[in-house]
């Protein structure tokens, strides 16, 4: 197939074929799937993908990213296009679009204690570095939030017990 | 134009190598048990701070507009099970309506 766009099921069955998505949800394709399979992995498949304990639903996560692919790719040429239709995209609120998208994401994360403790903090890490970093870097640093993890006590097997 | 291919095609070449090459090198290995737990926390982690910046974030300040009201209607849509498409609609309704009303 020569391209993408509106041949989305096309792609994701073709990808399916080839072996791209594995049955046991794990990564272990071979090199190549995997290093194509990255390619997908973006802000908002990963957000979907994730079954919460750090595992990943390798399908969803390829049906989403190659959505999300022809979406961006139509979009920037649509923009391109027409964009000067529109003016300034503020009047229309899809700034607030954002925010609003990456909180629905969010919600289903907040499986326990330690997801939603994870959240207060990445967001206060976030709040409390805007205003004397880069753009950017309140977002790096709030991922030391998951860090958190590391007190997780309960499934740690025997032979780690003693350390 | 030439300039600006040349730019896309290597930060093109450049990303992709980055993305693909960790999971690459690292995929089809279990996690420890510690990291998955550790991993399992940077989704809620960073789409909190991605909520949290796109929100309040201006440049390097904190501000507080038209946006907020916005992602707090988007709030009320997600806790009445609202679909995603409908919660980020509704966003970006009320804080176009906030920004008509407040000129």
């Amino acid at each position: 197939m020569g391209d993408v766009h509106g041949h989305r099921d096309v792609l994701a069955q073709l990808l399916r074929e080839a072996g791209l998505v594995d049955a046991a949800a794990r990564w272990s394709g071979a090199d190549a799937r995997v290093f194509l399979h990255a390619q997908l992995t973006v802000d908002e498949s990963w957000a979907i993908s994730a079954e919460g304990d750090g595992r990943f639903n390798p399908k969803v996560l390829l049906g989403a990213g190659v959505t999300l692919y022809a979406a961006w790719v139509t979009g920037t040429v649509l923009g391109v296009a027409f964009g000067d239709v529109i003016g300034d995209p503020s009047t229309w609120g899809l700034d607030a679009a954002f925010p609003a998208l990456f909180l629905a994401l969010l919600v289903p994360q907040l499986r326990d204690r330690r997801a939603v403790g994870a959240t207060a903090v990445g967001a206060a890490i976030a709040i409390v570095l805007t205003p004397f970093t880069p753009a950017g870097v309140p977002i790096i640093a709030a991922s030391l939030a998951c860090l958190l993890g590391l007190g997780k006590r309960d499934e740690t097997p025997p032979e780690e017990a003693g350390r | 134009m030439n300039a600006t291919w040349t730019v896309v095609v290597v930060v093109s070449v450049v990303t992709i190598a980055i993305k693909g090459l960790g999971p690459m090198l690292l995929g089809g290995r279990p996690l420890p048990p510690r990291m998955s737990a550790v991993v399992a926390l940077l989704a809620p982690a960073l789409l909190a701070a991605l909520v949290a910046v796109n929100t309040l974030g201006g440049d390097r300040e904190l501000v507080v507009d038209a946006r907020l009201p916005g992602v707090l209607a988007a709030a009320v849509a997600i806790k009445l099970k609202a679909p995603v498409l409908i919660v980020v609609i509704v966003a970006a309704l009320v804080t176009a309506g906030v920004r008509a009303l407040t000129g």
